[in-house]
């Protein structure tokens, strides 16, 4: 049973992972996650690699919508944004990887200033109204212009990283997981300072928030440019993950995909980013396994869109009526439970 | 040199698919008035009218006189429902709740419609006149102009119930206090059920006719976010801004789309949106909310 | 008195504070006319008046959230009339709710760290990765809040809860709290003690002292309690219908018969001391 834990400076306080128990699991996991590769079949490695680029966007969007509370149903604009920059780049002038991904950050990074600076200004149901306004604009572009390679999209060669060639999902785990990593580790410093301080008192009480020091245009700007930011990376990643990009890979449907994560997960948790997206990328999964076991005809397949789209939206409406704080808090009320155990509360 | 018969052609033509966004837009103000929520699924809303209609007119067959009404008052059934379940048990929460709720809701209602009449456009019957309506030179498509008229004829009903039934009042009352509402008596719930049921039904007279024209698929949703245009140009809570904006929103969408090519559309009404956010964020007749520190 | 005759009079001091002819009109409300008054440094002023008067009111205008229709605020020196409320607060402008504003989501020393914002120097940069200046910042911080903020009002033993479990009484202590994390030079104080019960009062009246003495800060606040306001102010200012109609010691106030009138109808300014007097004895008997 655990009660509280004993810390004996300032900095001991503020850490992320604050008690020994904590500690060891978190050495526990990163155990597994090294030796993953090396166990898992390639399915699993696939669903790894989705899992962790998921687990990106998400990361970003919760910064977004569950810490800033703005609602966004742009992420998969921006995702495109940083895949196409990516596809873009590597096959037109093959620059570094990394600077890749980098440059597909910036980029989404930008269309979401553009996209915040008149929309942020007053309310923000606006920007959620732009944002999906945004989605459709950037299908028109990416099946439009010349260089996104039009209605058929683009398709390029596996990336580059110290001369390993990126081909396997095996080889891509090594990417992709690292820096998904390093990204959440980002989100969760982010608020341990007065910049998702601020984030946060923007969600809760705005206008307050101003009178006490807090410029809310600049916030909310960085807000959405740093969610826009993490979307470009993970659609970076995506691009070098699927190597095919089409102007169909980044609907509207994606972005309510990743609503739905950070809800189910738990808005305003980095946890929940997490729970979130590798639940929401399991269900299709799970899905398709119901369906093949079905005994019928092959009609059913078509079927698997659109029953994955009442899906998404019931675990939206079903979270947010019965568990707001979605699988984060669950998680929480179990740990809970065991700290105080035997006693009951 | 400049085709003004063309022209005029084209606005007539804009101004009566703006007629279709004002009756969707006051669907939605309606909802935003009484209940203030954001209801993003208005489109959705739109198209399960549409569908409704399809399923009696066309799938059963039953005379016109009887598919419509009862669609529209499928739909209201709908909203009653939607209300009840999903938008009730949120009251107390954030707004954003709601908001967000609206959301998972569209993609409830896309799915539905794909299941079960699945995803290709479908054709609705035809219940308008076919003569076509010439306005001095110029020629207007007859299912854009009856639409219109019978858009028209909806808009006018609604905001003369607004204006002297009782149940009108009760939901102006509600609207600016609810507090006060309930001291008076007023039965806020109940109103707050009205509202969503004759947003439904007004969505679906919209769908209908939007369907008419150019047919009803999962995808007609994105006729929402026009109307989603139209009421931040409005004001979210203004009823004359939901008129004269689905106006100038038809009409601009009209003129992008002969001048530039249908895919301009979209664009074009973006470019509006932003337009109006830079110059006045409260839409034309909105209320400037006062919030207290 | 008029602003004139206060900035001209006393205080060898230039005020810290001075609001001038200000006027502020929601459409056809006006509310506030021509107000007017200065707050010279190290004292503590209270503002007061019925109901509605507009004492909200002008601390919203002068935390910068309402723009004025007129007239002007200088602070330090400078007219900070333009001047947009963030830059006010890193200015020295600190302030209270009246309805408490803590933020929902976060613990109390969260809270109370936020105040700080506009002081910090913290990017986007150094807090995704959390060396260097982030941590040095925020330890340095940690430090400054829990030796000068949490001990002096005592509030150590709640420090990690969330806002939202913590009583009243507590909530107020810990808007307090991050008001003075804001460094501020003048603390703009709304209604400190209202919903408190004598106790709560008399810890926050203390605490409103010892801020004054210990930290050298100008209180400036609205509030109803008339005891704590007679015996804490060095300056009142009474508004009504959004006016200033009387300002002064405490005495020269509640011998008004203006004063008398905005409250109790009648201008009758015996009965105003014996009310308030009865409201003064649950002071002196803690005394």
């Amino acid at each position: 049973m655990r009660i509280g834990t004993l810390k004996e400076s300032y900095v001991a306080d503020a850490a992320l992972f604050d008690s020994r128990t904590q500690r060891a699991w978190l050495v526990v996991a990163a155990a597994c996650l090294v030796l993953l590769p090396f166990v898992a079949n390639d399915y699993w490695l696939y669903m790894a690699c989705l899992v962790a680029i998921n687990i990106a966007s998400s990361a970003g969007l919760n910064m977004l919508t569950g810490y800033t509370g703005l609602v966004s149903l742009g992420q998969a604009a921006f995702m495109g944004l940083g895949a196409y920059t990516v596809a873009i780049l590597q096959i037109r002038w093959g620059t570094p990887l990394l600077l890749n991904l980098l440059a597909g950050g910036v980029v989404a990074m930008l269309g979401g200033v553009v996209v915040g600076v008149p929309s942020l200004r007053v309310k923000g149901l606006y920007l959620a109204i732009v944002t999906i306004a945004a989605t459709f604009i950037a299908h028109f572009l990416f099946a439009n212009l010349e260089f996104t390679g039009g209605t058929s999209g683009l398709s390029m060669s596996p990336g580059r990283l110290f001369g390993v060639e990126l081909d396997t999902s095996f080889r891509l785990y090594w990417l992709i997981v690292p820096l998904t990593m390093l990204m959440l580790l980002g989100a969760a410093n982010l608020f341990r300072t007065r910049i998702g301080r601020a984030f946060i008192a923007i969600r809760d009480r705005d206008i307050s928030a101003e009178v006490l020091g807090i410029p809310l245009l600049r916030y909310k700007l960085l807000s959405f440019g740093l969610s826009s930011f993490y979307a470009g990376v993970a659609g970076g990643l995506w691009a070098y993950f699927f190597r095919v990009i089409t102007p169909e890979s980044f609907p509207l449907s994606m972005s309510i995909f990743f609503l739905a994560a950070i809800i189910v997960g738990g808005m305003g948790s980095t946890l929940g980013s997490i729970l979130g997206a590798v639940f929401m990328t399991m269900v299709p999964e799970v899905l398709k396994l119901v369906f093949d076991l079905l005994p019928a005809s092959t009609n059913l397949a078509v079927l698997l869109s659109p029953v994955r789209l009442i899906i998404f939206g019931a675990l939206i409406v079903g979270f947010l009526i019965f568990e707001p704080l979605g699988l984060a808090e669950m998680w929480r009320r179990i740990r809970r439970f065991f700290h105080l155990w035997p006693f009951r509360n | 040199m400049m085709d003004w018969g063309y022209l005029f052609e084209v606005c007539l033509t804009g101004l009566a698919g703006g007629g279709l966004y004002a009756l969707a837009a006051l669907a939605f103000v309606l909802v935003y008035k009484a209940t203030r929520v954001v209801n993003l699924a208005i489109g959705e809303l739109l198209m399960a009218g549409g569908y409704l209609f399809f399923t009696f007119a066309a799938m059963w067959a039953l005379p016109l006189w009887l598919a419509i009404p009862a669609a529209v008052l499928a739909s209201g059934m709908l909203g009653g429902l939607i209300e009840r379940l999903v938008i009730r048990p949120l009251l107390g929460e954030p707004p954003i709740s709601a908001f967000m709720v609206t959301v998972g809701l569209g993609s409830i209602l896309v799915g539905l419609v794909e299941i079960i009449w699945g995803a290709d456009q479908r054709r609705l019957p035809d219940f308008m006149p076919t003569k076509p309506v010439m306005v001095g030179d110029a020629f207007l498509a007859p299912k854009v102009f009856w639409g219109a008229v019978i858009a028209a004829v909806f808009i006018a009903a609604v905001l003369l119930v607004f204006r002297y039934w009782r149940g009108g009042v009760a939901l102006r009352a509600t609207a600016s206090d609810q507090a006060a509402a309930y001291v008076v008596g007023i039965n806020v719930p109940r109103v707050f059920s009205l509202s969503w049921v004759v947003s439904a039904m007004l969505a679906a007279v919209s769908g209908i006719i939007v369907g008419s024209i150019g047919g009803i698929s999962s995808s007609m949703g994105v006729f929402g976010l026009s109307v989603l245009v139209v009421v931040i140009v409005g004001g979210l809570d203004s009823v004359l801004g939901a008129l004269v904006a689905g106006l100038i929103v038809g009409l601009v969408e009209g003129l992008a789309a002969a001048y530039l090519g249908g895919e301009f559309k979209l664009l074009a009404t973006f470019v509006v949106l932003v337009g109006i956010l830079m110059v006045r964020p409260y839409g034309l007749f909105g209320t400037r909310d006062i919030e207290r520190l | 008195m008029t602003t004139a005759a206060v900035l001209s009079g006393s205080g060898d001091a230039e005020p810290l504070l001075v609001v001038h002819e200000l006027t502020l009109a929601f459409g056809g409300v006006r509310a506030l006319s021509g107000v007017g008054f200065a707050v010279q440094p190290g004292s503590i002023t209270a503002v007061i008046g019925p109901n509605g008067a507009g004492k909200t009111s002008l601390f919203n205008t002068i935390s910068g959230f309402y723009r004025p229709s007129a007239g002007h605020i200088r602070f330090k020196g400078q007219d900070i009339t333009r001047i947009p409320a963030p830059l006010r607060a890193r200015m020295g402008l600190g302030r209270s709710f009246q309805n408490i504003a803590l933020f929902r989501g976060m613990t109390v020393l969260d809270n109370i760290k936020l105040g700080r914002h506009a002081h910090l120097k913290t990017n986007v940069f150094d807090a995704l990765f959390y060396l260097g200046r982030a941590r040095r910042e925020e330890a340095e911080l940690r430090r400054d809040i829990e030796e000068r903020i949490i001990d002096f009002l005592e509030i150590d033993h709640i420090r990690h809860a969330p806002v939202s479990a913590l009583s009243y009484g507590l909530q107020k202590r810990v808007e307090m709290a991050r008001a003075l994390a804001m460094q501020p030079e003048i603390l703009m104080l709304d209604e400190p003690v209202a919903g408190m019960n004598r106790e709560e009062t008399e810890d926050m009246a203390r605490f409103i002292l010892d801020v004054r003495a210990e930290w050298g800060v100008t209180v400036l606040m609205v509030e109803h309690d008339m005891g704590m306001v007679m015996d804490l102010s060095d300056h009142v200012v009474v508004l009504n219908f959004g006016q200033v109609i009387a300002q002064g010691v405490p005495a020269q106030v509640q011998a008004d018969p203006e004063v008398a009138r905005a409250y109790l109808g009648s201008g009758n300014v015996d009965e105003l001391r014996r009310k308030l007097q009865a409201a003064a004895p649950q002071r002196q008997e803690a005394a």
